[in-house]
């Protein structure tokens, strides 16, 4: 049906640029907002709603990405995370992924950075737990410095 | 008991094509996921491993599963119950009768255990020392007061800690013997009841912070206080609880720290943050990786050297709705 699937595609909202070096999915829960905001480095959300506008990413960018349980991967990675990333520019665009989570969760700890990470082939650079500690928030600051720079450096 | 159990007043039927929190259908949806029995797991494996314990190890396994037994009963059917009055949507209140159950077939799996690896005798004697311990009738004790209490926050702060704090004290002794190649079919059923709770804790804590917001600054600071006043005196019988348990084999440092950290998760849940400093949560790494073979740092790119770092290991199981 040609006809319904302009409609819908019509319809959606036009993407919105960002060049944030961070990006992250936190549902109402709010706890990885909470860690990011910790962080105190720009970041961009991505959106909760299909109906909102998507993210689009025009810089590289590291992800975080929180794990709500669930068996054996399968639904570990938010469908709102899996839509950003089926953009071919946010994609490519990816350079590392941080996983949050909870280790009750067993095997599924933070599953969803270890499958974009596999997805994507880029390393799941640090995992912590709701919305991280004081020394996740040094370790990530520190640990994504490091990155940049050994990153940039390999650029030139 | 003479106090009235507080019900609904009013019960619209409930309707699951308007939802006004998303978080009621995905939790839901993972619970239901989630969902599972004990008589899936072959506990009978366990029964040679287990004729490897002491009769000190032994009885202290009995006991630290009776405690266990008292918590999920309280949970199943007071703590959830109590939460339903206080929805602030009919498919939250659903929720709460879906955990509510979910406690009672915890509760029951401690049975399937005992009646796999123990006497009749061994059994009640193990009750009867759950009746007893003075430690562990106190914090059903502090919890219960709450429940029966008049205030919906609090009531929510009191069963956040529980899933996420009280139960903690126990859990960490299968952890311990799936360490040393230990009761493994046991530690497996016991890893399906700390998955459970993990969601129980967040979702009650979520529904807790969204109660918080309609209430004044006065009183969300008054609510902060209550949580860490009741959590200092649940510690410290907790503490004295762990002595009561562990301190014949040796363990209570090491259970300590995994109080504090879970403590700190605890706290998150409802919103707050962190308390114990990480010098005191440094965790027995064996017993974070019987918890979760990937809690171990070394997986980190930034903890690790960096250069043994494997990028993409192979992840079999996908989403079908991803375009690459």
């Amino acid at each position: 049906m040609p006809a319904l699937a302009t409609a819908k595609a019509g319809a959606e909202a036009e993407a919105i640029g960002t060049r944030s070096h961070l990006i992250y999915f936190s549902s109402t829960s709010e706890n990885t907002r909470r860690f990011v905001e910790k962080l105190g480095v720009d970041a961009a959300r991505i959106p909760l709603y299909a109906k909102e506008a998507p993210l689009l990413a025009t810089e590289p960018y590291v992800l975080v990405v929180p794990t709500y349980g669930g068996t054996g991967g399968e639904g570990s990675v938010p469908k709102q995370v899996i839509r950003f990333l089926n953009n071919p520019q946010n994609r490519a665009l990816i350079r590392g992924v941080i996983g949050a989570g909870n280790t009750n969760f067993a095997d599924n700890y933070c599953m969803a950075g270890d499958i974009i990470a596999a997805k994507c082939q880029v390393p799941h650079l640090y995992r912590f737990e709701l919305m991280g500690t004081p020394e996740d928030v040094q370790r990530v600051n520190q640990g994504l410095e490091k990155f940049w720079t050994r990153l940039s450096q390999k650029q030139k | 008991m003479t106090e009235k159990v507080k019900l609904l007043s009013h019960v619209e039927a409930i309707n699951w094509n308007r939802i006004q929190d998303e978080k009621d259908v995905e939790v839901w949806n993972r619970l239901v996921n989630n969902f599972w029995l004990p008589e899936k797991v072959p506990l009978s494996n366990d029964v040679q491993s287990w004729h490897t314990l002491t009769p000190q190890e032994q009885q202290l396994t009995m006991r630290v599963f009776t405690g266990l037994t008292l918590l999920d009963t309280i949970q199943g059917t007071v703590g959830a119950v109590s939460l339903i009055p206080d929805a602030l949507t009919p498919h939250e209140e659903a929720v709460y009768t879906n955990i509510a159950f979910m406690e009672s077939v915890h509760a029951k799996s401690y049975s399937s255990i005992f009646s796999t690896l123990c006497s009749t005798k061994e059994i009640d004697d193990a009750f009867r020392w759950s009746v007893e311990n003075e430690n562990l009738q106190k914090k059903a004790q502090i919890v219960m007061d709450y429940y029966y209490g008049d205030e919906p926050l609090k009531r929510k702060v009191a069963s956040t800690l529980l899933e996420s704090f009280l139960f903690y004290s126990g859990f960490y002794l299968p952890m311990y013997w799936s360490s040393r190649a230990k009761l493994t079919n046991t530690a497996d059923l016991i890893r399906l009841i700390i998955r459970d709770e993990a969601v129980h804790g967040y979702y009650i804590g979520y529904k807790f912070q969204r109660g918080l917001e309609k209430v004044s600054e006065a009183k969300r600071q008054e609510i902060k206080d209550y949580t860490f006043e009741l959590l200092f005196e649940l510690y410290e019988n907790e503490v004295q609880y762990t002595h009561d348990l562990y301190d014949g084999v040796g363990l209570s440092e090491d259970v300590k720290k995994f109080l504090h950290y879970n403590a700190n998760k605890a706290l998150m849940n409802l919103g707050y943050e962190a308390m114990f400093p990480a010098s005191v949560t440094d965790v027995n790494p064996a017993i974070l990786s019987a918890l979760s073979p990937n809690a171990d740092e070394n997986h980190d790119f930034f903890s690790g050297s960096g250069s043994s770092y494997v990028i993409g290991k192979a992840v079999n199981t996908e989403d079908e709705d991803w375009a690459f």
